[in-house]
């Protein structure tokens, strides 16, 4: 049996080859602890890990210094929001005000959920919702500053949608405030240039295994001047990564997400026009073949390489029943035991539009052009098996909104 | 999921799969019953249109519907078990054949029991546009509730 086509890079990206090449040495020929300071062993594997925070720094315009290593994204969020609303806090654990912090509903949990123990322990937090197209503005966030306000966390591309945020001008409007501002840019970086510089971002957190690189190993970027953040570490112990991440380096890990980042930064540009030119073609053609169907956010504002197509009157379930020879996620907005909604299309609203089911379609380097042809002629054939059945399509065909019928609700 | 290879012949090829018009066209047919059950916010949504003979025999069904395989298997099963059967034959198919002949899942019987109600609600749409009083439903009633509670377990 063949496996099915690939497309959800926005999940997890296959390592590049060249990437595991550049790893192997550092299993078995290049194993020293780095923190060994006494002979070569950590002197070498320390020369590797340093080059790789040249390597991650120089992807989005840091420092080498400003680099601390995590085990990926989810960790260097928590690190971020929890390590800056420790430090920055205005009232000791256990009392009530100890500070504001701006997020908004459609972050990844990885963000919402540290948040939400923050929320627990004592912080405010306000949560933005975004406008039907899935964008958070620097507005958005302008109106939700307050005096006690310490962090804002705002992701800069959304990972279900695509839709990429105001970052610079929210980074603006937090330098303003004197405001640390943290972005969660797992699937912006190494896919659309950063500068955390002229992006005004002063913690920003990213991940190996979305560009090319191996999973387990993310980053944190921590900025060292103007302003300089503090951080509160969360894992205790031998004080590396300058006393914010301790834990001895994952280095084969490390050298991995290095390669990845130069290769991002090399090829950047062209598979960026090509990732694009693939992705209109899908939303182009699923959109002239099929009536009612809805790609989701914001029509320009979204990653090259992601889309989220609304299918009206097909159930979820059943059209991922149907594209089985295409590995996608389902943004299912509504469905029976197996499936739960997405909290990001209800958060755009599309929570109110019932009767359809969403496709999230992520392509990545290794995506070919045969490959999205399969997926528009399958996709396009189990959609239209499934209208064939849909009484709701008929429906709609007769001009009844389906909205206004009173259903037999179980 | 792993789906039945039974509940995935249903998906790829439904049976008897259509409508005898549209809506505004069956709801003037007196031969014609119809059974809509479900709900798009319950992500199920079953359409069983019955076609009977003057001897009260389902001469023809056709179903449509929005939901899981499992929900289209159900419905396109009951198609096939109806036709040919007397109306009062056909009330007396069960949710739990259903789960049976499908191998469906604890999670599934809800379809089933959204089958069953589509042919109970097509049956009793015939009735009462031919004026027969509807006499069968009570001795069944036992057996009926105890369904419901599964489909009660889905509410929304």
């Amino acid at each position: 049996m063949n496996r099915p086509i690939y497309m959800d890079n926005a999940a997890t990206t296959r390592t590049d080859p060249r990437v595991v090449e550049a790893m192997l040495p550092y299993f078995t020929e290049i194993y020293g602890n780095p923190g060994s300071r006494n002979h070569a062993y950590g002197w070498e594997s320390e020369g590797a890990v340093d080059k790789a925070r040249e390597q991650a720094a120089s992807l989005i315009g840091a420092g080498p210094k400003e680099i601390v290593w995590t085990s990926g994204a989810t960790e260097s969020n928590n690190l971020a929001i929890k390590g800056t609303a420790q430090m920055y806090a205005k009232a000791p654990a256990g009392s009530t005000g100890r500070g504001h912090i701006i997020s908004c509903i459609i972050e990844h949990k990885a963000v919402l959920d540290p948040c939400k123990r923050l929320e627990r322990e004592g912080f405010d937090v306000t949560w933005l919702q975004p406008g039907p197209d899935g964008i958070i503005t620097a507005e958005m966030v302008r109106e939700a500053m307050r005096d006690d306000t310490i962090l804002v966390t705002i992701m800069w591309a959304n990972n279900e949608i695509g839709t990429i945020n105001e970052i610079p001008e929210i980074g603006a409007v937090c330098r303003e405030k004197g405001v640390v501002f943290h972005t969660d840019a797992t699937q912006w970086v190494g896919k659309m240039p950063t500068d955390v510089q002229a992006d005004n971002v002063d913690l920003l957190s990213w991940s190996g295994h979305k560009i090319y690189g191996p999973k387990g190993v993310g980053a944190l970027y921590v900025r060292r001047r103007r302003p300089r953040v503090r951080l509160q570490a969360q894992m205790d112990g031998g004080g590396h990564e300058r006393g914010m991440r301790s834990g001895t380096l994952n280095v084969p890990g490390i050298v991995g997400f290095g390669a990845a980042c130069e290769l991002c930064d090399r090829e950047m540009e062209a598979e960026r026009d090509r990732l694009l030119a693939l992705r209109r073609k899908l939303e182009v053609e699923l959109s002239a073949r099929m009536d009612v169907v809805e790609v989701n956010g914001h029509a320009e504002r979204r990653l090259p390489n992601l889309t989220n197509i609304s299918f009206g009157f097909v159930e979820g379930e059943s059209l991922m029943m149907g594209i089985k020879d295409i590995a996608c996620s389902s943004g299912s907005a509504c469905t029976s035991a197996s499936l739960e909604p997405s909290y990001v299309l209800k958060g755009l609203g599309l929570g109110d539009e019932l009767a359809h089911s969403s496709l999230r379609l992520s392509l990545g380097r290794f995506s070919t052009e045969e490959e999205v042809d399969q997926a528009i002629e399958g996709i396009t054939t189990a959609v239209l098996h499934l209208r064939k059945l849909s009484p709701l399509y008929d429906l709609h065909n007769e001009g009844i909104d389906i909205t206004t019928i009173e259903w037999q609700s179980h | 999921m792993a789906y039945s290879d039974k509940v995935v012949d249903h998906y790829q090829n439904p049976r008897n799969v259509g409508a005898f018009g549209t809506s505004g066209e069956v709801k003037e047919r007196s031969d014609v019953g119809v059974g809509i059950v479900g709900a798009p916010e319950c992500g199920d949504v079953m359409q069983l249109q019955i076609k009977v003979d003057d001897d009260g025999v389902i001469e023809d069904a056709k179903f449509k519907c929005f939901g899981c395989g499992s929900a289209i298997a159900s419905s396109s099963l009951a198609t096939e078990w109806i036709k040919g059967k007397s109306v009062d034959d056909a009330l007396k198919i069960r949710n739990t054949e259903i789960v049976e002949e499908l191998a469906l899942p604890p999670v599934k019987i809800h379809c089933s029991v959204l089958a069953e109600d589509s042919i109970r609600t097509a049956i009793a749409d015939y009735k009462k546009k031919n004026g027969i009083e509807d006499h069968d439903h009570d001795h069944d009633h036992d057996h009926d509730h105890h369904h419901h509670d599964h489909s009660h377990d889905h509410a929304h």
